[in-house]
């Protein structure tokens, strides 16, 4: 029932955002778009997946979404009719051909489905005894697939080193000095009291529950790639409250941008101690002389490198970002 | 140390790359990248020494064994695509530095060749995985740094060909994970080989049908086989010079390398050709890609834009190949993988070398550029008559097999429309030619110079094994008709 419910709504809100020619409505609804997706991972009792869409789709991407408009403007031009033509073919196609998947699909929610019959029963089973942590989750994406972690970690830095290359984020030679005198909206923003209030409050909270979800990822939901992003978007809160300059004085961009590759280095240096230990990259076991101790260290140190290289550009992105805006 | 090998080949670069965005002083981070790419180069070689004549290697990442585990997979055939991409972009990365050298502030160098060396390790690591999902992971770092390379082309029209390669490669990706979905939610495994063991009892399921579809669809789009092609000769023609050498040798073929996996060792032969008849669209598509292809690359006034509408045709020679289904025709794929790659690498360095003199793409502009800048002229002809197919050159070779390929179908037009579209490669590449050798140079071009060593001799490397590779093709047909019959399940 909530399901059918929540489907429903997403399925307004995808309408809507489509419908829309005002691009700062359209955003808003793309978070609203998250929060309900978000919703129904939680119904379906993927905590951890639920936690990194809230985060990063209904949080952070929306920030750089109002970024990119602050950049190019909220309106978009009318489309011709005849340019949607080629893509409402291509989205039908592509719609028909799901459906047509849909006819043999497992039941939602069949116990006897393939996935939770082949790979699933050892990550169930015999996680505890072989990795440890009591988050399965975490297990598997820290050790039995960190390999993909890895990489996805690799795909962050990516992100960052294009929109560095493209946008420059602290290559300015003196980036503390105010860009552009137009600061006035952020000045304006800085005078609300009700905002700066509420602000002061809700921040160090914010950026204590981040290193909470960082520490604790193996025991609750959380790991590196969400306390990241909500690190970052305390900081976030906090440039847009203060303004640009201050967030900028306390974390400075030039010395920020190391921290991504610093992350990525971090997960890898893991795997280079376990390969000269004499197991594979990644293997944990190897790391200690107890295997189980060994699955722990190797696991905070790789959420910590994701969490580093996840904040750090994450904010260096919001940084280049309203540096353009400004 | 030696069973580490498949690690170490991907770790290189994929290290070194965040070294190089810290190091401010772009030199020294150009030494990094190239000594990384040059050791990856040799790591290369010696997987390939490990599994030469048939075997094949499996390295457990994070020591789970699969399907629990992720699984690196080197055989014959990736061993041979990752010398291709290491090789390549390790001469490419040589010539860089020259060519970047007026144009950028120093540290704007070490973030391009960071990004370049996160293209070569995604390249890599898309190649030696032997997990479906993890070849997404690796295909998403391709995709982002081969957009951020593509962006800081020459003008802003570099910053429009990578946003339309993007929205195009987000969708290709988009397809590539819901049929990876799919995959799983039919077999609940992830790893390849177990994949491949788990999906023929299935060939009746409308799950793996679909997602039969969405990956051919989504690859199709990466590897531009026509008419998803659009997005290539924008993307080739606007990105900095020697980024294209790069990209055109290597992106496309290891996207190709990975439909010829699935196709072949995932979904299985039986499943892709005789259920779902996957041959029945790709040959028609292909022949029509060598046509038109070739037909534009015939009439543009761009040198750069000929040569990437010419890859286009060629990329549509190595699809016919597969599509073809036999020893011959799927020979000629891969060796055209590797012989391709090698002739479109040195045809746009040496195009990059003369646009680096007279700062112009346009065919006028390079008129006469022949007798200024001789050696690198004469060995874009040599190149260029690899690309043709003239015998004695890699390309011949190639050609040679897709031709018996053909007439062992007993398809006697097909054999001579590919001799007819390699007259018309002797059309464009000769335009190329004549233009340069035999028109007056343009008096403000009468300064032009031969370019400096740096990018002189890895064009001369490229235009050599060209020649070499046209006589001696152990590594090429040799490696080639091997995967072929394994591919195809024909003891030798």
């Amino acid at each position: 029932m909530i399901n059918m419910v929540l489907l429903m709504l997403l399925l307004a809100s995808v309408y809507a955002i489509i419908r829309l020619d005002r691009l700062l409505t359209a955003v808003l609804l793309t978070s609203l778009f998250s929060v309900l997706v978000a919703s129904i991972f939680m119904v379906l009792d993927a905590v951890d997946v639920a936690f990194t869409e809230a985060a990063v789709g209904a949080g952070v991407s929306t920030i750089f979404f109002l970024a990119a408009l602050a950049i190019v403007g909220r309106q978009c031009k009318p489309t011709p009719r005849r340019k949607i033509i080629a893509p409402l073919i291509v989205v039908s196609a592509t719609g028909c051909v799901l459906l047509y998947a849909s006819l043999d699909m497992p039941r939602f929610g069949e116990p006897l489905a393939p996935v939770h019959q082949h790979v699933a029963p050892r990550y169930l089973n015999d996680s505890a005894a072989e990795v440890g942590p009591p988050n399965i989750v975490t297990s598997v994406l820290a050790s039995y697939r960190g390999y993909d972690t890895f990489g996805e970690v690799g795909v962050v830095f990516t992100a960052f080193i294009g929109v560095l290359m493209l946008l420059g984020a602290g290559t300015r030679r003196t980036s503390i000095e105010p860009p552009t005198p137009t600061g006035a909206p952020k000045e304006s923003m800085r005078k609300k009291v009700v905002l700066k209030e509420v602000a002061d409050l809700v921040i160090a909270p914010v950026l204590i529950f981040a290193l909470y979800v960082q520490w604790h990822g193996d025991f609750g939901p959380g790991g590196g790639f969400q306390a990241g992003v909500i690190f970052a978007s305390g900081i976030f809160l906090y440039a847009l409250i203060y303004g640009i300059e201050p967030a900028q004085r306390l974390l400075p961009p030039r010395r920020l941008a190391y921290f991504p590759a610093i992350g990525l280095l971090l997960y890898a240096a893991v795997g280079i101690i376990s390969m000269l230990r004499g197991g594979n990259f990644l293997n944990y076991s190897v790391l200690v002389n107890d295997p189980l101790h060994g699955q722990h260290y190797g696991i905070l140190a790789i959420e910590l490198g994701v969490g580093i290289t996840v904040a750090a550009v994450m904010i260096n992105i919001f940084f280049s970002f309203s540096e353009r805006s400004l | 140390m030696i069973e580490q090998l498949p690690a170490i080949v991907l770790l290189l670069p994929l290290l070194a790359a965040p070294i190089c965005s810290m190091i401010h002083n772009g030199d020294y981070a150009w030494y990094l990248a190239a000594a990384s790419c040059w050791l990856a180069a040799a790591a290369a070689v010696g997987l390939m020494a490990q599994v030469w004549g048939g075997h094949t290697i499996s390295y457990h990442m994070g020591g789970w064994p699969p399907p629990w585990g992720i699984e690196l997979v080197i055989d014959e055939l990736s061993a041979l695509v990752v010398i291709l991409v290491t090789v390549f972009a390790a001469l490419v990365i040589s010539a860089l530095r020259e060519s970047l050298r007026p144009k950028m502030r120093k540290h704007r160098h070490s973030l391009y060749y960071a990004a370049y060396l996160l293209c070569v390790a995604s390249l890599i690591g898309i190649t030696v995985t032997g997990d479906a999902f993890n070849v997404f992971v690796f295909l998403e770092i391709s995709s982002l740094s081969t957009y951020a390379l593509i962006a800081r082309g020459r003008d802003r029209r570099a910053l429009i060909a990578s946003f339309r390669y993007l929205v195009m490669g987000t969708i290709g990706a988009t397809f590539i994970l819901i049929s990876i979905g799919f995959m799983y939610m039919v077999t609940g495994t992830l790893n390849m080989a177990d994949l491949a063991e788990r999906l023929p009892a299935l060939s009746d399921n409308r799950v793996v049908q679909a997602s039969f579809a969405f990956f051919t669809v989504g690859v199709a789009l990466k590897v531009a086989i026509f008419p998803l092609h659009l997005w290539l000769p924008n993307a080739y023609a606007y990105a900095p010079k020697a980024t294209t050498a790069f990209l055109a040798a290597t992106a496309t073929k290891v996207s190709l390398y990975v439909l010829i996996r699935f196709l072949f060792d995932v979904y299985g032969l039986e499943f892709s050709f005789q259920q779902m008849r996957i041959d029945l669209l790709l040959i028609p598509l292909s022949i029509a890609g060598i046509l038109i292809a070739s037909l534009t690359a015939i009439f543009q006034t761009d040198a750069k834009k000929l040569l990437a509408w010419s890859s286009v045709g060629q990329l549509g020679y190595m699809v016919l190949g597969v599509a073809l289904l036999n020893t011959a025709g799927l020979t000629a794929a891969i060796a055209h993988m590797f012989n391709h790659a090698m002739i479109k690498a040195g045809l746009f360095l040496a195009l990059a070398a003369m646009i680096y003199r007279v700062s112009s793409s346009r065919l006028d502009d390079l008129a006469g550029i022949g007798r200024q800048m001789p050696l690198t002229m004469a060995a874009f002809t040599v190149l260029g008559l690899g690309l043709i197919g003239v015998p004695l050159t890699a390309g011949f070779v190639s050609k040679w097999y897709l031709i018996s390929g053909a007439l062992d179908k007993g398809w006697v037009p097909l054999a001579a429309m590919l001799i007819g579209s390699s007259l018309m490669a002797l059309i464009y590449i000769g335009k190329i030619i004549d233009v340069a050798y035999f028109k007056p140079c343009k008096p403000e071009h009468a300064e032009v110079r031969e370019i400096s060593p740096t990018i002189l001799i890895p064009c001369w490397v490229f235009a050599l094994m060209s020649i070499y590779f046209g006589i001696d093709t152990r590594l090429t047909a040799g490696v080639a008709g091997r995967v072929a019959e394994s591919l195809l399940g024909i003891s030798s």
